[in-house]
C-alpha cells in the first residue's frame, strides 16, 4: 500500500491501470499531474528575447514565420536583430514567404547568423539567392507543400515566432482587429501545431479570453507584447486594382468566356482566382457571366478580395473560404460574415491531409512569369532566370481544380511569355488545361473534351506551338540567361518531390 | 500599345502622325510607327495611317516614309477639295512605282473638317479611285462652323447627312468621328446607334474600350437579324419557284428591302465572326 498526497491508501497495482501514479498533490511541483492543474507562469514576457531564451534557442536551429503581414511586416526583422544581439549563428528561416521589407534578411546571411531559407521569397532575398548568397539552396514550397513536409517531419520547426495582431495573455491570436489587422491567419496554423517552441508577438494585447481567435492557446507557449507588429498602409491594400489595362482586360475577359463553355460553368461552380490583376479582372467577367447565366455558385477559395466578398453578398456564391485576405473590405467580412470563413493551409491544400479544398475547385485562373510548349508553368524565375517568386497555391490549386486556367500576356516588355523551354518547371503541364493570351487560347491536347466544348464558341483556338512562334515573330528568340553549376533553389512539388531546381545566374 | 494595336478587335487600326503629335515629336512618331509597321504582322486588322496634310511641313515626309510600307490606307486630314485627293494620289503613285508596289494600291480615307470642306464632300468623294471612305472630324469642324460641340450632337445631323449621302453617291464608305468620352459607354453606344441608322458604315474610336461599344451598336439586333433571314428566305423560295414576285406577310419584297436585308446579314456574320459566336446584344 501507497499513501498518497491526500492521504488514502492505495495498492502498488490495479488490474486495467497501466501505470499507477499515486496523486502527489498540486504544490509540489514535482508531478506533470500537478503541473497541469496548477497554475502556469504568465506566458506574457517583457521581451522577444526572454521568449527565445526560455524556448531554448540554439545555433543552427529552425525558426518559422508566417506572411500574412506581407510587405508591411515588422517582426521577421525584429526577430531576426534579436537573435543576432544573442549572438546565434547558422538559423535555418522557415518562413511561409518573404517580401521585399525582409531584405534586411541580407544583412544576417552575410555576418552568418542565418544561414539557409526553406520558404518563399519574393524580390531581394530571392535575387540574393540567385546570384549565389547562400551556402545551401532556398527550398521552395507550396501553400500545402509546406504543411506536408511539416506535418512527415521533413521541415521541423524549432520556434515559430507567430505575428500576432491580436492575442490574449494565454496567446488566443486573431487576426481581423487591432491596427495591424490581417484577415485570415491561414499559413501560421501549421506553424503553431508543428513547431516545438511557439512565441506570438502582439502589439494588441486584449482581454481574456479573446473572443474571435484564429490559433488556441492550447498551442502558443509564450507573449510577446510589442509596439508595433505591422505597418498597416503595406499589409492590406484598401482595395486591390482590377487592371484598367486594355490587353490585360482582353485576356481576362477571353478566359471568362473559356471557363463559361468549358463544362464546369453550372451551379454549385467554385472557384479561385490568383491576385494578379488579370486573374482578379476575370473574377468580373466571370460575375457578369453568373448574373446572366443565373448561376448560382459553391465556393470561392484562396486568397479573399472585395470582390469575392461582393460576390458572397450579392448571393452569387455561397461561401468564401479564405486563407489570405488582400484587402481590407475582406478582413472586415471575415470578422463579420460566418459564410466568410478562414481556412488554414493545411485544410487548403495539404496532400497528406485526409482531404483538402483544392480537391473540390472547379476552376483555377493563375498567372504565370513562363509558360512552355508543354504547357510547363513557371512562376519561380522571371525570363532573366532570377528567383524572384514563391511557389503560393499555384501548383497545388492547379492540381485539384478541374479546370486550371493560365492567364499571361504573349509578351512582357521584350519577352516571350510562351517558350520551348520554360527557365524553371513550378506546375507540371498535365495539371494545365489551357493557356489564355490576347492572341488566341490554347488548350492541352490532353483535354479533347474541353476542346470539344470550346470549338465554334468564338473563342480563338490556337496551337501552342503557334502561340510560341507568333510571340517569336515579334520579339525574335531570347537568349537564354547564363548559368553556372550551383544550385540555389529547389523546386518541390507538393507531394514533396523535387520537380526542378534553380542555378545561379552569373 | 503599340506592338498589339490589332488585338483589341478594332477592323482597322489607324496610327496617327497628326493631331496626337506634338510638332517637336513628329519625326519621332514618324520612325516609330515606320519601324512598328516594318517588324509586326498585324494579323488581326487592317492598317491605316493619320498623316499629317500635305500642307503641313511634315505630310511629304509622313507619306514618304509610310507609303512605301504599304498599309491598307492613308487617313488624309483636313481635306476641303478634290485636289488635296489630286495632289496625295499624284505623290502616292509616284511613291508606289518607286517602291515597287502595285500603283494605287494603297487607299486613301480623306477627313473632312471645315465648312468649305463640307461643301465639297461629293468631289473629294469621286476624286480619286483611291477613296475608300469619307470621313469628317467633328471637334474641327463645329469649331470651324462656331457650333457648340454637345453630347446629343445636334449640331453634327447636317454635315452627317451629307457625308452619307456623298459616299452613297461616290460608292464609298461612310465613317462617323470619334466620342470623345472614354468614361460615358452609353453615350457612345448611342450615338454609334444613331450614326448607323443614319446609314453610316462604321465609327473610329480613340481607346480600345469603345471597340466593343460600337460594335454591339453596329450588330444588328435579334429582330433585325430575324426579319431579314426570312426576307433572304422568301427570295430564294420565290427564285426556286421562278415566281417574279417574293412576298414576306402579304408584303411585296422590293430590291431596296432586298439589299437592306442582305446588307444586315453581312454585318451580323462580320460581328459574329470576329466576336464571340453567337453573343449579341
Amino acid at each position: 500500500m501507497i499513501r498518497n498526497g491526500v492521504g488514502r491508501e492505495l495498492p502498488e497495482s490495479i488490474p486495467g491501470v497501466a501505470c499507477l501514479r499515486p496523486y502527489s498533490g498540486n504544490a509540489t511541483g514535482d508531478s506533470d499531474v500537478g503541473r497541469t492543474a496548477a497554475r502556469r507562469e504568465p506566458k506574457v514576457l517583457a521581451s522577444l528575447e526572454e521568449a527565445f531564451r526560455r524556448s531554448e534557442v540554439e545555433d543552427g536551429m529552425t525558426i518559422s514565420f508566417h506572411h500574412h503581414l506581407r510587405d508591411g511586416d515588422l517582426v521577421v526583422n525584429m526577430a531576426l536583430d534579436v537573435l543576432a544581439n544573442m549572438g546565434l549563428r547558422d538559423l535555418v528561416l522557415a518562413p511561409s514567404a518573404l517580401f521585399p521589407v525582409h531584405k534586411e534578411v541580407l544583412r544576417h546571411v552575410r555576418s552568418g547568423v542565418v544561414r539557409a531559407i526553406q520558404g518563399s521569397v519574393n524580390g531581394p532575398v530571392g535575387k540574393a539567392a540567385s546570384e549565389g548568397l547562400f551556402d545551401l539552396p532556398v527550398i521552395l514550397r507550396s501553400h500545402g507543400g509546406r504543411v506536408r513536409a511539416m506535418q512527415t517531419g521533413e521541415l521541423r520547426v524549432d520556434i515559430a515566432v507567430i505575428a500576432a495582431p491580436t492575442a490574449d495573455s494565454m496567446g488566443n491570436i486573431g487576426g481581423v482587429s487591432g491596427p495591424s489587422a490581417c484577415g485570415s491567419l491561414g499559413y501560421a496554423f501549421s506553424d503553431a501545431q508543428y513547431a516545438r517552441r511557439v512565441i506570438a508577438v502582439t502589439d494588441t494585447l486584449i482581454e481574456y479570453p479573446a473572443t474571435a481567435f484564429s490559433i488556441p492557446q492550447t498551442l502558443v507557449d509564450w507573449v510577446v507584447p510589442v509596439e508595433r507588429i505591422g505597418d498597416p498602409g503595406r499589409i492590406v491594400s484598401g482595395t486591390l486594382r482590377v487592371t484598367r489595362d486594355p490587353l490585360r482586360l482582353i485576356i481576362a475577359e477571353q478566359a471568362a468566356r473559356v471557363i463559361e463553355q468549358s463544362g464546369v460553368f453550372v451551379d454549385g461552380f467554385s472557384m479561385q482566382a490568383g491576385a494578379g490583376g488579370i486573374s482578379l479582372a476575370a473574377s468580373t467577367f466571370i460575375r457578369e457571366r453568373m448574373r446572366r447565366a443565373g448561376i448560382q455558385g459553391g465556393f470561392i477559395s484562396g486568397g479573399i478580395t472585395e470582390q469575392s466578398v461582393e460576390m458572397l453578398e450579392e448571393g452569387l456564391f455561397h461561401t468564401l473560404l479564405d486563407v489570405q485576405s488582400f484587402d481590407t473590405a475582406a478582413v472586415a467580412s471575415l470578422a463579420r460574415n460566418r459564410s466568410h470563413m478562414e481556412m488554414s493551409a493545411s485544410f487548403y491544400a495539404n496532400t497528406a491531409a485526409k482531404g483538402c479544398v483544392v480537391e473540390r475547385l472547379d476552376t483555377a485562373i493563375l498567372g504565370a512569369t513562363q509558360v512552355d510548349t508543354n504547357f510547363n508553368v513557371n512562376v519561380n524565375t522571371e525570363s532573366d532566370g532570377m528567383l524572384l517568386h514563391g511557389t503560393g497555391g499555384h501548383m497545388d490549386t492547379a492540381a485539384g481544380a478541374k479546370l486550371t486556367v493560365i492567364v499571361t500576356p504573349l509578351l512582357r516588355g521584350r519577352m516571350p511569355m510562351i517558350v520551348d523551354r520554360a527557365i524553371t518547371v513550378t506546375t507540371p503541364g498535365d495539371t494545365v488545361d489551357a493557356v489564355v493570351t490576347e492572341r488566341g487560347v490554347a488548350v492541352n491536347p490532353r483535354r479533347k473534351d474541353l476542346l470539344e466544348n470550346l470549338n465554334g464558341k468564338g473563342i480563338p483556338l490556337v496551337d501552342i506551338h503557334d502561340l510560341k512562334r507568333l510571340a517569336e515573330e515579334m520579339t525574335g528568340v531570347p537568349r537564354d540567361p547564363l548559368f553556372g553549376e550551383k544550385i540555389v533553389g529547389v523546386v518541390e512539388y507538393r507531394d514533396g518531390s523535387v520537380i526542378d531546381v534553380i542555378y545561379q545566374r552569373l | 500599345m503599340l506592338i498589339n494595336a490589332d488585338v483589341y478587335g478594332a477592323d482597322s487600326v489607324i496610327f496617327d502622325l497628326e493631331d496626337a503629335i506634338p510638332v517637336t515629336e513628329k519625326d519621332a512618331a514618324r520612325i516609330l510607327v515606320r519601324n512598328a509597321l516594318r517588324a509586326f504582322s498585324y494579323r488581326e486588322a487592317e492598317i491605316a495611317v493619320r498623316v499629317n496634310a500635305l500642307s503641313t511641313p511634315f505630310g511629304r515626309e509622313d507619306f514618304e516614309e509610310i507609303v512605301p510600307l504599304a498599309p491598307s490606307l492613308i487617313r488624309l486630314p483636313k481635306c476641303e477639295t478634290a485636289d488635296d485627293i489630286l495632289r496625295a494620289d499624284e505623290l502616292m503613285r509616284e511613291i508606289e512605282i518607286r517602291s515597287g508596289l502595285e500603283p494605287g494600291s494603297v487607299g486613301i480615307i480623306p477627313i473632312v473638317e471645315s465648312a468649305f470642306g463640307a461643301s465639297n464632300l461629293r468631289a473629294i468623294a469621286e476624286a480619286s479611285p483611291r477613296v475608300a471612305a469619307l470621313n469628317f472630324g467633328a471637334e474641327d469642324y463645329t469649331a470651324d462652323l462656331g457650333a457648340e460641340r454637345t453630347k446629343e450632337g445636334r449640331e453634327l445631323d447636317d454635315v452627317r447627312a451629307r457625308v452619307v449621302t456623298a459616299a452613297r453617291i461616290a460608292g464609298v464608305q461612310a465613317l462617323d468621328s470619334v466620342f470623345a468620352d472614354i468614361n460615358d459607354v452609353e453615350g457612345l453606344f448611342e450615338e454609334a446607334l444613331r450614326v448607323r441608322r443614319l446609314g453610316f458604315d462604321g465609327k473610329s474610336v480613340i481607346h480600345p474600350r469603345q471597340v466593343g461599344v460600337v460594335h454591339s451598336a453596329f450588330t444588328p439586333s435579334e429582330r433585325e437579324i430575324d426579319h431579314a433571314e426570312r426576307v433572304v428566305r422568301a427570295l430564294e423560295e420565290a427564285e426556286a419557284a421562278r415566281s417574279g414576285v417574293a412576298v414576306l406577310n402579304g408584303r411585296m419584297i422590293d430590291a431596296p428591302v432586298a439589299a437592306k436585308a442582305r446588307k444586315i446579314l453581312a454585318l451580323s456574320d462580320a460581328a459574329g465572326a470576329r466576336r464571340e459566336g453567337g453573343e449579341r446584344r
